[in-house]
């Protein structure tokens, strides 16, 4: 069974959204997801700047077997990457909700994180997508 | 799906299951990359009994061999022993490639892939109608790919009991009571393939975990046979090229003498000169390279047929096709950029050590 920690806010496609009294956000992707990709080799993180909406895809996660997406949650623009994920991307498996945070974004809609799933929601889709 | 008599073990044990070819088998068991280590340096069990096992016999058996396979099972000078070869079309496009050991007399026994069993078996029969050959596909038997340094001290001390065992030579097999043992793998390490009646696997893959052996997923596999710089049907090889495109031109037996499947097409495709080669690739900066990516050097571009990340060199490998010429620096194209790579001749890895110069691409 895979962690789903409360305070935080999901999305259909398995990233994470923690609120900052700053009114940025940090993203990264789930524990489900990590355990689906496997061990992870290689992360590509957006640039600093750069501006997403929401969906766009912005990261890319490689484990041994494949790369996949990791799209923006919400729309706005990238303040800070973790730059330790270059040198370890394992910091992902290790630790999903942690250190293993990829951007931290400021969104450019306020009310649009409310729109995320929060934890039991995200639980029944897993679930949803287990049967 | 089909499942090996090994599915509710691996279940049990955690293992992701995925489709192979039909087939739910276990990609990982937790870290494939710590599985991957483990049949490097210490021993490794594969649950491979998915693989197609199909028994020869009969008066024309041999002829039949000599016709269907491109390599020489006249090669096969004593019994038990192994050769590894490919089947081709009449134009030299690869069906598969596959494992043929020879039990003595007119028997034979061919190991080939899973999700290839029912072209395989259809294109046998073909061949072999009206002649005096009989095929047995053998779903009564199951495998396991014992792999690693530590791995045939394993089995044939602490659970066969059998020091016959420890003296079989690389690609050469024996029979222990209903149990064949073949001194053959697909890793790069040293080992043992152990075909077994499939009532008796599961107590056999009880007693290798028992005594250390750790269960290891297909994705390790995969990552293993790269290093080991070994083709994967379906990925590096099918029937759009031949053996001689695609690195194993070492394993066609082209004398004149015999007239076997394929052979005029790849006499023809000699004689015209070949235009690419496969090559072994190394990423010189950060990333992964994956089957599809495109390859260009000053002599023209060319594909990647496999690509991974590599545990025991620590950045990312490939093999690549080629045109002929190529040689040293090349560049792959990844997400729309190009990445400098640097050619090298595989296998990147053999019973544990890196066989590639890692300093080439930082100097040249």
């Amino acid at each position: 069974m895979s962690e789903i920690p409360g305070q935080l806010k999901f999305t259909r496609d398995h990233e994470w959204v923690r609120e900052h009294d700053d009114g940025t956000v940090e993203v990264g992707i789930t524990d489900h997801a990590q355990t689906a990709l496997g061990d992870l080799v290689f992360i590509e993180l957006p640039d600093t700047g750069g501006s997403f909406t929401a969906h766009d895809a912005c990261c890319v996660v490689e484990s041994v077997k494949a790369a996949s997406d990791v799209y923006c949650p919400l729309a706005g623009t990238i303040v800070n990457t973790n730059e330790i994920l270059i040198e370890k991307p394992e910091l992902v498996n290790d630790d999903p909700y942690g250190e293993g945070w990829l951007f931290r974004l400021r969104p450019d809609l306020p009310g649009e994180l409310e729109g995320l799933l929060d934890d039991k929601n995200y639980e029944r889709l897993l679930a949803e997508d287990n049967e | 799906m089909q499942h090996t008599p090994l599915y509710q073990a691996h279940v049990d044990l955690g293992a992701r299951m995925v489709d192979f070819g039909g087939w739910s088998m276990p990609i990982s068991y937790g870290s494939q990359i710590s599985e991957h280590h483990t049949v490097r340096r210490g021993a490794g069990v594969f649950d491979v009994s998915h693989m197609t096992i199909l028994d020869f016999k009969g008066t024309e058996v041999g002829s039949f061999l000599r016709r269907v396979l491109a390599n020489d099972v006249s090669k096969l000078q004593s019994e038990g022993q192994a050769l590894y070869s490919c089947m081709l079309r009449e134009d030299g496009g690869i069906l598969d490639d596959l494992i043929v050991y020879w039990f003595g007399g007119e028997r034979f026994r061919i190991i080939s892939n899973a999700a290839t069993c029912t072209k395989d078996l259809a294109w046998f029969r073909e061949v072999a109608s009206g002649t005096a050959v009989e095929i047995d596909q053998r779903k009564d038997l199951a495998m396991l790919a014992v792999q690693g340094p530590r791995a045939r001290e394993i089995v044939a001390k602490s659970i066969l009991h059998s020091k016959k065992c420890l003296a079989l030579g690389p690609f050469f097999s024996t029979q222990i009571g209903n149990y064949m043992l073949a001194r053959t793998g697909y890793t790069g390490e040293d080992g043992f393939e152990v075909i077994l009646p499939a009532k008796n696997v599961c107590g056999f893959w009880e007693a290798l975990l028992k005594h250390g052996v750790v269960p290891c997923g297909l994705g390790s596999r995969d990552t293993l046979r790269l290093e080991a710089g070994l083709n994967l049907y379906g990925a590096d090889m099918d029937e759009s090229v031949s053996p001689l495109r695609c690195g194993l031109k070492w394993t066609v037996a082209l004398g004149e003498e015999r007239d076997f499947i394929g052979r005029q097409a790849l006499y023809h495709e000699l004689k015209a000169g070949l235009k690419d080669k496969q090559v072994g690739l190394i990423l010189n900066g950060k990333g992964v390279l994956r089957a599809g990516y495109s390859v260009r050097t000053v002599f023209g571009s060319g594909t990647l047929t496999s690509g991974s990340y590599s545990p025991t060199l620590g950045c990312s490998i490939a093999f690549a096709r080629v045109p002929v010429q190529s040689e040293r620096a090349c560049e792959v194209e990844i997400r729309g950029r190009w990445h400098d790579a640097r050619i090298v001749k595989p296998p990147f890895v053999r019973h544990g050590k890196i066989e590639v110069d890692m300093l080439q691409g930082e100097t040249a």
